[in-house]
């Protein structure tokens, strides 16, 4: 178990890169802390699978340094790192079976059988395969054997870190649940660092004790679910967390004022004058119908998803989402829209601005 | 669910039919009807009933050529796989030089049998062959028109010449189709180099080998125009494979009944080996399944 540091860190897959743009993983800095649980959340090809393989080691990085506790292992061996992966298609060992499987990361490092019968009965119960370990690994189903991948990652007791990419992709939906359950259990027993690489927001948000939401490359913010959710640092992590995500409309900023097409919006704070693309980000929880308040809206069309109802609207030409109480009634004549002020956000060039009268400086996040 | 049943069908098939029994039945049914009949010439012949049969498994010319056909297999086979696997093995997986390999590795597979016994007949030769008259300054005593050890290894060279590069193209085919997902697992797993090629690289190469190891059989078992240029069969009787040793007695003696009755067990001995081997190759698979 390690603190995992990454100093300067930086990836392009081309031999020369020239520009930013050459580069699959974007300079980055930032401790894993040992014993926390990671989500990296992302689009698919925004570096999530790079940065994993950089920590374990499949992948040597184009600049900057890896530590493990302070030791620069950046140009050291998989094997070195005493790292578990697990990927996200089914690697089984065909021709053996389910039992030497699991036992093979154990007696390619030596350990004695008692050992590895012990921790491979142990295994073999969490995946639920105890009846199946005599079986050869060929012929199983992929959800069998993506089992095993994932019974092999987490059959040694002393890693340094647990790195799963996407790992239930293939799983069907039931069992989806009952291995994340087994997951959080095993973490919480052992409290190895684990990071989870998924595009699935739910798979993020129920796993991890923080957040990763990587963009384009870049990492754009790290969070608590909580905060992911009320001050996303990106209009992506806008987007893509929430459901539906965060609106975002372009606006011009005049102090705690916002104005869209002329009309005036409240902002709970103020900001002080911005450069760049401009743009105001509220969250559908956080706008509200109505028949006499607010700015006028075009409501479109209504889906009822069952605890709520989604309001897809026309607001100046913007399509706007906004969230009605399951039991609200959404009237023919409900034609305006509020937003609530203290969880509105600005935005310059995708990037959340702070508000003055706090301390931080503004566009640091930039 | 109810099928339409409907007999013009049939003609469908003919034309199959027709090419199947043009190519492959008639010819081998003229062969079947040569090795139950004798002739004496005038086109006149008589029912032999299984009398050629029994002379060719009680001729000890039929026996030792199969044996010499069987040691001729079983050495380029097992020359030939492991070579061919060990050279797919180290060939560059990408890039130009991947390119520069294979077509370098697909040549001797297009040059004509005859053209590759003409070439290794010049090879070998003391006189003016670059290998032959080398191999004679340096010392060493070989002629492969003389002696029965250098006519071997002569042939066995050339066909591992010819033929290696058949299996290293289907092993590279095969260790492509690995995805990477594989070989970062075993590095995570920390499995040996022999463990990735042992439990990795070989399971999923093993469909690609099985045809590796039949197409080379079945062609090594036919062999007849390299070794006919090379060595025609000698010195003496020593490289007298089946294929020599059955065109010296349909078209040398003229011994069209025995020949023809040789030739059916000859295809049979083919069809037999190739049917085991497959049977037993793909039961391993169920059974593992």
């Amino acid at each position: 178990m390690a603190k995992i540091t990454l100093d300067n860190l930086a990836h392009s897959y081309l031999p020369n890169p020239a520009s930013e743009e050459d580069y699959a993983l974007k300079e980055l800095n930032h401790d894993w802390q040992d014993g926390a649980a990671y989500a990296l959340l992302g689009a698919s090809g925004c570096g999530k699978s790079t940065l994993l393989n950089i920590i374990s080691g499949l992948l040597q990085p184009s600049q900057g340094r890896i530590l493990f506790d302070g030791h620069d292992v950046t140009h050291a061996p998989t094997t070195e790192r005493n790292i578990a992966q697990v990927f996200q298609f089914p690697v089984v060992y065909d021709t053996m079976t389910v039992r030497d499987n699991l036992a093979f990361p154990l007696r390619n490092r030596g350990r004695d059988e008692a050992y590895v019968a012990e921790r491979v009965q142990e295994i073999a119960r969490m995946i639920g395969m105890e009846d199946m370990l005599r079986r050869k690994a060929r012929g199983l189903t992929a959800d069998a054997k993506q089992k095993i991948s994932l019974g092999r990652g987490m059959v040694r007791q002393d890693v340094n870190a647990l790195l799963f990419d996407e790992p239930l992709t293939v799983i069907d939906p039931h069992m989806k649940w009952e291995l994340r359950t087994q997951l959080k259990s095993l973490h919480r027993d052992f409290g190895h660092t684990m990071i989870y690489v998924t595009h699935d927001q739910t798979e993020a948000l129920t796993f991890a004790d923080k957040v990763v939401v990587m963009h384009d490359g870049r990492v754009v913010q790290i969070g608590t679910p909580e905060e992911l959710f009320e001050q996303p640092e990106h209009t992506f992590v806008g987007y893509f967390i929430g459901s539906p995500g965060m609106n975002v409309i372009p606006a011009r900023i005049e102090g705690d004022k916002a104005i869209v097409n002329g009309t005036e919006i409240e902002l709970g704070h103020a900001y002080r004058p911005q450069e760049g693309k401009l743009e105001i980000g509220v969250r559908p929880e956080y706008a509200r119908l109505s028949q006499a308040e607010g700015l006028p809206v075009k409501v479109r069309r209504v889906e009822d998803v069952g605890r709520h109802k989604v309001v897809r609207a026309d607001f100046f030409g913007h399509d706007i989402n906004i969230i009605a109480g399951e039991d609200d009634h959404v009237g023919a004549d409900m034609n305006r829209v509020t937003f609530d002020a203290d969880h509105v956000n600005v935005y310059a060039d995708d990037w959340r601005v702070a508000p003055s009268e706090r301390t931080t400086p503004a566009g640091e996040a930039a | 669910m109810n099928k339409t049943v409907n007999q013009k069908a049939w003609f469908l098939v003919l034309p199959v039919l027709l090419l199947v029994a043009f190519s492959a039945v008639i010819p081998l049914m003229t062969v079947v009807n040569y090795s139950v009949q004798d002739t004496f010439g005038q086109n006149q012949f008589f029912w032999a009933g299984l009398a050629w049969f029994e002379e060719m498994l009680a001729s000890e010319r039929m026996w030792n050529a199969l044996w010499r056909q069987m040691m001729f297999s079983g050495i380029i086979l097992v020359i030939q796989v492991p070579l061919g696997i060990f050279v797919a093995l180290n060939m560059p997986k990408s890039g130009a030089w991947s390119t520069v390999c294979l077509v370098l590795m697909s040549l001797p597979l297009l040059i004509p049998w005859n053209v590759v016994g003409t070439i290794w007949q010049i090879f070998g030769r003391v006189d003016i062959g670059l290998l032959g008259y080398t191999l004679d300054a340096l010392g060493l005593e070989y002629n492969y028109t003389q002696d029965t050890l250098d006519a071997w290894v002569t042939l066995i060279v050339m066909d591992v010449w010819h033929w290696t590069s058949l299996v290293a193209l289907l092993a590279f085919a095969g260790l492509k189709s690995i995805p990477d997902a594989y070989y970062q697992a075993a590095k995570i797993d920390q499995a040996s180099r022999w463990k990735v090629f042992r439990y990795i690289e070989l399971p999923k190469m093993s469909g690609v080998l099985t045809i590796a190891i039949l197409l080379r059989f079945m062609d090594s078992f036919k062999i007849y125009t390299e070794p006919f240029v090379v060595t025609g069969g000698g010195p003496g009787n020593a490289t007298t494979l089946l294929s020599i040793d059955l065109v010296k007695m349909a078209l040398g003696q003229f011994d069209l009944g025995p020949a023809a009755a040789f030739s059916i067990m000859y295809f049979l001995v083919i069809l037999l080996v190739s049917w085991v081997f497959y049977t037993v190759m793909t039961n391993l698979d169920k059974q593992e399944g």
